[in-house]
């Protein structure tokens, strides 16, 4: 992750935790979330399972949205970043 | 209806009868001397030279093993034996499990797997950096991926490694019987039961100018303990079959499968996958967005639709699709169709007609927001 994506990461105004849910469920915590927020939002979604890490980008291409990045947490799971357009 | 014809397909009466006809004549070893033996021998001969005929190379370099990975292992195992000295083996992100568990096997973990673009095909300017090292003993790329369809242009592919003096091993398991056999590889490894013969037998061709070393025990046997005559003779009846229909059957599966894609297109937060044009007449894979993989397979085997999947929740390992990871592909909601001669024009009509109402069904009982 590149300095510019950490630092969109820690500015994500909407932390979304999926942790121990198996897809497609945190992609879908991910749609909740998503809808009524304002274009330029970031989301942040905690996952466990690792095929988010192959969904959440994919959700953002689908929807239109931006996939800006993924960082590790300090357990066993991912931090992956979308901003909504 | 059976809409999983990848790896396995329905047997035809033609290559049952054979395979019958088989066990009343191939039952003796062919490697005994008596005439029970010799006929057991000529049903093996002619068997190869009709696979031989089929995938352009000579009988006598056309091997047969116990099974597609075997056959994947031994010649991948045989190269690199040859190639003393280079022990590094390169391959595609989205080979087969067989292959680079072989390659990962006999190189130690010295293997590099070069990328794939959004519609699987493989970056030829990353294979060629890769082959520009002269530490590599040989390079394995599939011709059709078997989850997503789309064709390797080999032509391409064969003229990086060709010019980097890497013998090229080609995958074709997915595409044999489907298709005009490809014309640039070093070995070929095909599975007869993905063109309807039956499983347990592997086939591998070999241009005479491949150097291979036997790695194993039995010196030149490939099938230590001999093959199933039943099933070599089964196997090349269909083969034959499916050669003689080729053009129609292709162009009639790939119709319906143009149709599945145009139409999966049109369902909202349907992704679907791998290149439209340059692919295997008889796959076609889609992936839907907030459906749980397993919840729409047991659904569609409840309505009697067999079909088959990427997605992790589907998989023995739990693991995503590291195929549908390379190419960016929605991991989760895979749907992966493979289309055998007999699918019918009605068979998929009934299929599209119920497939938007089972996507929303499973979408509302998962809580998902509308798209």
């Amino acid at each position: 992750m590149s300095a510019d994506q950490a630092a969109a990461a820690d500015a994500s105004d909407v932390t979304v935790d999926a942790t121990g849910l198996l897809c497609p469920l945190p992609i879908i915590e991910l749609a909740k979330a998503a809808k009524g927020l304002p274009a330029g939002t970031a989301i942040t979604v905690l996952c466990t399972d690792l095929a988010a890490r192959i969904d959440v980008p994919a959700w953002a291409r689908m929807t239109g949205h931006e996939f800006v990045g993924e960082s590790r947490t300090d357990g066993e799971g991912v931090a992956l970043t979308v901003r909504l357009r | 209806m059976f809409l999983d014809a990848s790896g396995s397909a329905p047997m035809t009466n033609r290559t049952l009868e054979a395979f019958h006809a088989g066990l009343a004549d191939g039952w003796a070893d062919p490697s005994r001397l008596h005439t029970e033996s010799r006929r057991a021998r000529q049903l093996v001969d002619a068997a190869r030279e009709a696979f031989a005929d089929v995938l352009g190379t000579r009988p006598e370099h056309t091997h047969l093993s116990h099974s597609p990975h075997t056959g994947l292992e031994r010649i991948i195992a045989g190269i690199f034996a040859a190639r003393r000295g280079r022990d590094r083996i390169v391959g595609t992100a989205i080979e087969r499990d067989a292959t680079l568990l072989a390659a990962h096997h006999l190189a130690g973990g010295n293997v590099t797997t070069v990328p794939v673009d959004t519609l699987g095909h493989v970056d030829l300017d990353a294979l060629a950096a890769e082959l520009a090292v002269p530490d590599v003993a040989l390079a394995a790329v599939q011709h059709g991926n078997h989850e997503i369809g789309t064709l390797q242009r080999l032509d391409q592919v064969a003229e990086v490694t060709r010019s980097a003096n890497v013998p090229l091993v080609v995958d074709a398991t997915a595409s044999i019987g489907h298709g005009a056999s490809p014309e640039h590889w070093d070995a070929l490894v095909a599975n007869p039961a993905d063109w309807g013969g039956p499983s347990g037998l592997g086939i591998v061709a070999l241009q005479p100018r491949t150097r291979w070393l036997p790695s194993w025990p039995e010196g030149d046997d490939w099938a230590p303990g001999g093959v199933f005559v039943p099933s070599v003779l089964a196997a090349a009846v269909a083969l034959q079959e499916r050669t003689e229909q080729l053009e129609s059957t292709t162009e009639r599966l790939r119709g319906l499968v143009a149709r599945v894609r145009a139409t999966a297109a049109t369902w909202p937060g349907v992704d679907v996958v791998g290149d439209p044009d340059e692919r295997l007449p008889h796959i076609v894979t889609f992936s839907c967005l907030y459906v749980d993989g397993e919840s729409l397979l047991s659904r569609l085997d409840r309505e009697g639709i067999a079909v088959g999947s990427g997605s992790a929740c589907t998989t023995s390992t739990l693991e995503p699709s590291r195929v549908l990871a390379s190419v960016g592909a929605l991991s989760h909601g895979n749907v992966r169709l493979g289309l055998h001669p007999g699918v019918t024009e009605e068979q998929i009509s009934r299929l599209l007609a119920l497939m938007p109402r089972v996507i929303a069904d499973l979408r509302a009982e998962a809580g998902a927001p509308e798209l």
